[in-house]
């Protein structure tokens, strides 16, 4: 039996980075194939290869659609051999209505007048598919709950007439209900020969939907499994399964006292009445790395950003700095209370990339080269030039254009942004994304200066070598709960994948 | 200045960088010296002392809310209700002196508190009530035109008291004149040798000494011609002398002050900007305040020139305003444009009107010719900026 869908040798590279290292996939028809791997692996890489989005010649390999060889130029490609995508983020317009958004771009009309009595007919059609009995084609999308909305997607991939099922990361922000519907929806559609490609960390699910698991790590296909033939721990090791190497300076830490201590620490989503942060505690000492890990979506950047007044979801709990209680509003408070925040999208929440850098350096501390709000260029120049010479920035002088700066140097301008104010905790969200070994190095030995001169370093990241290699301690967060703490000593990768992807190590 | 590059052989940044007034700066230049020079062969009293002194006085208006809409723009936010704003507070001005006898400083006071007070308002509603600016000067534009027309009773308040008319319709003696002149020759003169040494002295490239003191005779001779053209008629008109000690003021505040500094930073990038600590609300707020006051100083400008309120008073006086700043290189999406830019531009958007009137065009052509001229200049800043970036 020929396979529905064959990924032969793919391999794509952008500036610097080979993404994909001569992966191959092979799903059978009917079946749900889970794909499995660390955050950065090439899981949504290789989907965009398969959706089209990277258009065929961007990358070198062969897909084969029943044993057919496809070349996909676009997305509408793609669709047309059948292939549809559902993404983590729903994509659907919230203000029409659901038959409106099933019909997107392909209405069923005439000379250009829609026929609605039609798309309703239709639309309720293929509702009933994904079992959406209980609402009206015509509600607005908006007023759905996600798991809803969800169905709503699928729905409208079957209309494009899709055999071939993606769904990345389906259950990210689904309750525990929801997830039982979409698993039995897609649990009816195996039995109607449909084919899915199940996207998961959440290795629970993937072991009670799917057939057969491919793991990927670092760009390249470790193996296709059955499900029966494996278990969750032994997926886990395949995932992360790779030797820290000597890329991390660490130096050992000597922990003086406590300065940020949070105590049942609750965060609520902006606009949905879910909990991002649900009653976390934690303290931070002097002159230590504290690592924090999860899976995306975990809410790593959405904890560190409320510490630092910054995330627009109410938040409860105590937080106390160098033991006084103190009440975080807004930025301006965690900065005078000696706080930092290195977010993890310079571009778009560390840099204003049209100044240069001796302007981003001193922005979040311009009063300290102003007296009586009159900036003294003299000092400026000064202060710029420290930090491109301590901080090892390359640009031709404190008056180059931050955007026209190569990643590391970017970040490092903003690492110097934060170290002018002196701060006391440093917070680092994904400070290595993005940038080159090299200035990764560079990043690293500046971290451990810090941590000499006694700053308490908060580091989020995705990237478990880099955690364990420079962490003292590493928290885990999984669905916003705080479900293990390791000191560097215990902690191993396979520990710290269990913890986040729901088994507990506590 | 801008006649030198075109002598220079073109060759690497290094010479650029010498002039480093950057390529837009010079391409404005030239698009005024462009349309003078068209205007003087079209008309020989284009360019007579008359006609100069004329010009200046008319763009003094324009100029004063380009320098508010400035930073309003750069902040990331527009302004719509300048012109009408310039409306009433004439009025009020008007009627404070004409139907109540208020003297000349009480009425200036009074005018300018009220445009603070206007400014504080609708900068509160934006910045604070998060209602785009666009909405609120829209709204505000319509209002004001309204509060005119219902205080004044739609009649013309005329005629002013001479002290307040002084204000619009004075001129500088020859002597202080001259004096202005040689005081703004030496100002220039040390700002840049200051820049120069401690450029030097913190090991920046620097132009030649000699580059350095063309620049400083060009600009020399400039200030000095401009009096003496200026003085060989009546002196310096008392609306441009507001114009250039408030272009100084504010070229000032956005270059060398902190609150400058996290405007640009605010239109820029304002997720950066609010995650570096900068009170934005704060900020913007007092942006709006400073433009509507610079739209209260331009109102008793043209009051006082035109020696009466009349309810047309600053009609489309915002276009002009916002045209002059994107002529003059202030970016729409916020983050970049200069004061001194702004000024050019209400010099190019002053000559195409004034030309047009001594030819005796017809108004409407005058509404085209400056409506085409405000889209070409959009269009050749995105498509020299899109060529830098290939």
């Amino acid at each position: 039996m020929t396979a529905a869908l064959e990924m032969r040798n793919i391999t794509k590279e952008f500036p610097g980075v080979k993404a994909l290292n001569d992966v191959t996939l092979t799903v059978k028809k009917g079946e749900v194939h889970a794909l499995c791997g660390e955050n950065g692996a090439g899981k949504s890489t290789l989907m965009k290869v398969l959706s089209g989005l990277y258009p065929s010649g961007s990358y070198d390999g062969q897909i084969l659609i029943n044993g057919e060889v496809k070349r996909f130029s676009s997305i509408k490609d793609a669709e047309e051999s059948g292939i549809a995508i559902i993404y983590q983020e729903l994509a659907l317009a919230k203000d029409l209505s659901i038959a409106e958004n099933l019909y997107l771009g392909k209405e069923l009309a005439r000379f250009g007048i829609i026929n609605w009595e039609r798309v309703f007919k239709e639309s309720e059609k293929w509702l009933t598919e994904v079992g959406l009995t209980d609402v009206s084609p015509e509600t607005r999308t908006g007023t759905l709950g996600i798991g809803k909305q969800q169905q709503v997607e699928i729905a409208k991939a079957l209309s494009k007439k899709a055999n071939i099922l993606i769904l990345d990361e389906p259950t990210a922000a689904l309750t525990e209900q929801e997830v039982e519907i979409l698993l039995s929806i897609l649990r009816e559609f195996k039995n109607r020969g449909v084919t899915c490609i199940y996207i998961s960390h959440k290795l629970k699910e993937v072991f009670s939907i799917a057939d057969s698991v491919t793991v990927l790590r670092d760009g390249k296909t470790i193996g296709t499994y059955d499900v029966n033939d494996i278990n969750e721990e032994q997926v886990i090791s395949l995932m992360v399964g790779r030797e820290l190497k000597e890329l991390f300076p660490r130096v050992e830490a000597v922990p003086g006292d406590v300065v940020l201590k949070v105590e049942n620490y609750t965060v609520m989503h902006p606009d949905l009445d879910r909990k991002v942060i649900d009653n976390i505690s934690f303290q931070v000492r002097q002159g230590e790395i504290f690592g924090i890990a999860g899976l995306m979506g975990a809410g790593r950047t959405e904890l560190v950003m409320s510490l630092f007044g910054s995330y627009p979801g109410a938040a409860a709990g105590r937080i106390e700095i160098e033991g006084k209680q103190v009440k975080i509003k807004h930025t301006q408070h965690a900065i005078r209370h000696g706080m930092a925040l290195v977010s993890e999208d310079r571009k778009k929440f560390g840099l204003v990339l049209g100044m240069d850098v001796k302007s981003n350096v001193t922005m979040a501390s311009l009063n300290q080269i102003a007296s009586g709000g009159v900036i003294d260029p003299n000092r400026e120049v000064i202060r710029g030039n420290e930090y491109i010479r301590s901080l090892q920035i390359k640009a031709n002088s404190v008056e180059t254009i931050v955007g026209t700066l190569s990643g590391g140097n970017q970040q490092k301008v903003v690492l110097g942004k934060w170290l002018m104010t002196k701060p006391k905790i440093l917070i680092l969200d994904e400070p290595t994304r993005g940038i080159d070994v090299g200035a990764k190095f560079e990043i690293y030995t500046i971290m451990n200066e810090l941590i000499r001169q006694g700053v308490a370093i908060i580091m989020v990241s995705s990237e478990l070598p880099e955690l364990l290699g420079m962490s003292h301690r590493i928290m885990v967060i999984a669905e916003g709960k705080r479900t293990a703490e390791f000191t560097a000593e215990e902690a191993t990768q396979q520990a710290i994948m269990t913890a986040a992807t729901g088994g507990s190590g506590l | 200045m801008s006649l030198k590059t075109e002598t220079v052989p073109v060759q690497p940044s290094r010479v650029q960088n010498w002039f480093k007034f950057d390529a837009r700066a010079y391409t404005m230049i030239g698009a005024l010296i462009a349309i003078w020079v068209l205007f003087s062969l079209l008309h020989e009293r284009f360019l007579s002392p008359t006609n100069l002194s004329n010009l200046f006085l008319q763009m003094s208006v324009t100029a004063i809310l380009a320098i508010g809409m400035v930073l309003v723009i750069v902040a990331g936010h527009i302004d719509l209700s300048v012109g009408s704003l310039v409306g009433l507070v004439g009025g009020v001005a008007a009627m404070l002196n004409v139907w109540y006898d208020w003297p000349a400083i009480p009425v200036v006071i009074a005018a300018v508190a009220l445009g603070a007070i206007v400014g504080f308002i609708q900068g509160w509603i934006i910045a604070y009530k998060a209602v785009p600016a666009f909405i609120v000067t829209l709204g505000g534009m319509l209002i004001f035109r309204g509060v005119l027309f219902g205080t004044t009773g739609s009649v013309t308040v005329a005629p002013l008291s001479p002290g307040l008319k002084a204000i619009g319709q004075h001129y500088t003696s020859d002597i202080i004149g001259w004096i202005f002149g040689i005081a703004g020759l030496l100002l220039a003169a040390v700002l840049l040798l200051r820049k120069r040494s401690s450029r030097i002295r913190y090991g920046f490239d620097v132009e030649p000494l000699a580059v350095s003191l063309l620049r400083m005779v060009v600009t020399g001779a400039l200030i000095l011609g401009f009096v003496a053209v200026m003085n060989s008629y009546k002196g310096i008109p008392v609306p441009f002398v507001m114009v250039v000690v408030l272009a100084l003021i504010f070229t000032f505040i956005t270059r060398n002050t902190t609150f400058g500094r996290q405007v640009y930073a605010i239109g820029g990038n304002p997720e950066a900007a609010k995650l570096s600590g900068i009170n934005i609300k704060r900020r913007v707020l007092l942006v709006f305040v400073l433009c509507n006051t610079l739209a209260a100083i331009a109102a008793l400008v043209l009051t006082a020139r035109l020696n009466a309120a009349t309810m047309s008073a600053g009609q489309n006086y915002e276009l002009d305003a916002i045209a002059a700043c994107v002529i003059g290189g202030t970016s729409l999406i916020g983050g970049s444009g200069t004061i001194m830019g702004a000024i050019i531009g209400a010099l190019v958007m002053g000559s195409l009107d004034n030309g047009m009137s001594l030819m005796n065009m017809e108004s409407f052509w005058q509404y085209i010719v400056k409506g085409g001229i405000l889209v070409l200049a959009v269009y050749v800043d995105i498509y020299t900026r899109n060529r830098k970036k290939a």
